[in-house]
């Protein structure tokens, strides 16, 4: 799965260059996700503007990804599309997260 | 196995497929019933919910029933007075005490959970569950309910075609 990272001063902003993170891409985008966060270190600002739709096992790979970064690695979302943002918060995983609506100030703007 | 017939249209269903128990075929089985004029033409926000119900079903029958094994299942999409009436059909393992799950939300506090959220998709956004336990494999119904006028003028429309 394609992520692209960007450094800012205040966190590394991941955008998902992937218009879905189900059942058949989760484990990739979790192992996408260590690979490029693991030379880094801070805040993780994940971008999922381009991601229209993410299933209960994507929900599952972000939770993971929260996890891998371990509890003094902040994760934060960003752009979450009406497919995503329902799943979110049927499962009420949106009081977990914080959730922007746009890229936070300083963050490049990604498309 | 038939369905339910208190919820069952009484003319065939307008969509049916059959796909293997593969989390790839689930997905291509996605794209093509979000393109059938059955869906295709409804609010966005019923869209949405149609795709995540119909995920969540599929997937639990390919990690579930299914555990990984190759298998057939069997999809059926079609109108009803209510809303759209799902029915879907496995040759796999039983549900666990023959029963729908509750589907109860996992607890959000200490250790986050990484799964258990599919049946509480599917519960909150599905009405009219049964589950039978055939000879043969297990089938499931559920309504994906449409309330606002909206989504029932583009049901109508798309029942046409």
């Amino acid at each position: 799965m394609d992520l692209l990272a960007k450094p800012t001063p205040e966190h590394l902003v991941v955008q998902v260059l992937a218009d879905r993170i189900d059942a058949a891409g989760a484990i990739r985008f979790k192992d996408g996700m260590r690979e490029i966060t693991q030379r880094s270190s801070g805040p993780v600002l994940l971008d999922l503007s381009q991601v229209r739709f993410l299933d209960s096992s994507g929900l599952g790979a972000v939770v993971a990804v929260m996890k891998l970064l371990g509890p003094d690695r902040r994760l934060e979302l960003a752009r979450l599309t009406p497919a995503v943002q329902k799943v979110f918060r049927l499962t009420r995983m949106d009081s977990i997260f914080t959730i922007h609506e746009t890229l936070p100030e300083g963050a490049p703007h990604a498309r | 196995m038939p369905a339910d017939a208190a919820v069952m249209p009484q003319q065939a269903p307008p969509l049916q497929l059959c796909l293997r128990a593969d989390p790839l075929a689930v997905r291509h089985t996605l794209a093509r019933v979000m393109a059938d004029p059955l869906l295709a033409r409804l609010d966005p926000d019923l869209r949405d919910r149609a795709e995540i119900l119909l995920a969540e079903v599929l997937n639990n029958i390919v990690e579930h029933a299914y555990a990984g094994q190759p298998g057939p299942i069997r999809l059926c999409i079609g109108p009803n007075p209510t809303g759209l009436l799902i029915l879907a059909e496995d040759e796999g393992r039983p549900m666990p005490a023959a029963r729908l799950p509750p589907g109860d939300l996992p607890p959000l506090t200490g250790d986050l959970p990484e799964g258990g959220f599919g049946w509480c998709l599917i519960r909150s956004l599905a009405t009219s569950l049964t589950y039978r336990r055939g000879p043969n494999g297990n089938c499931l119904t559920l309504i994906l309910p449409i309330n606002d006028s909206a989504d029932s003028a583009g049901l109508a429309r798309s029942q046409k075609n």
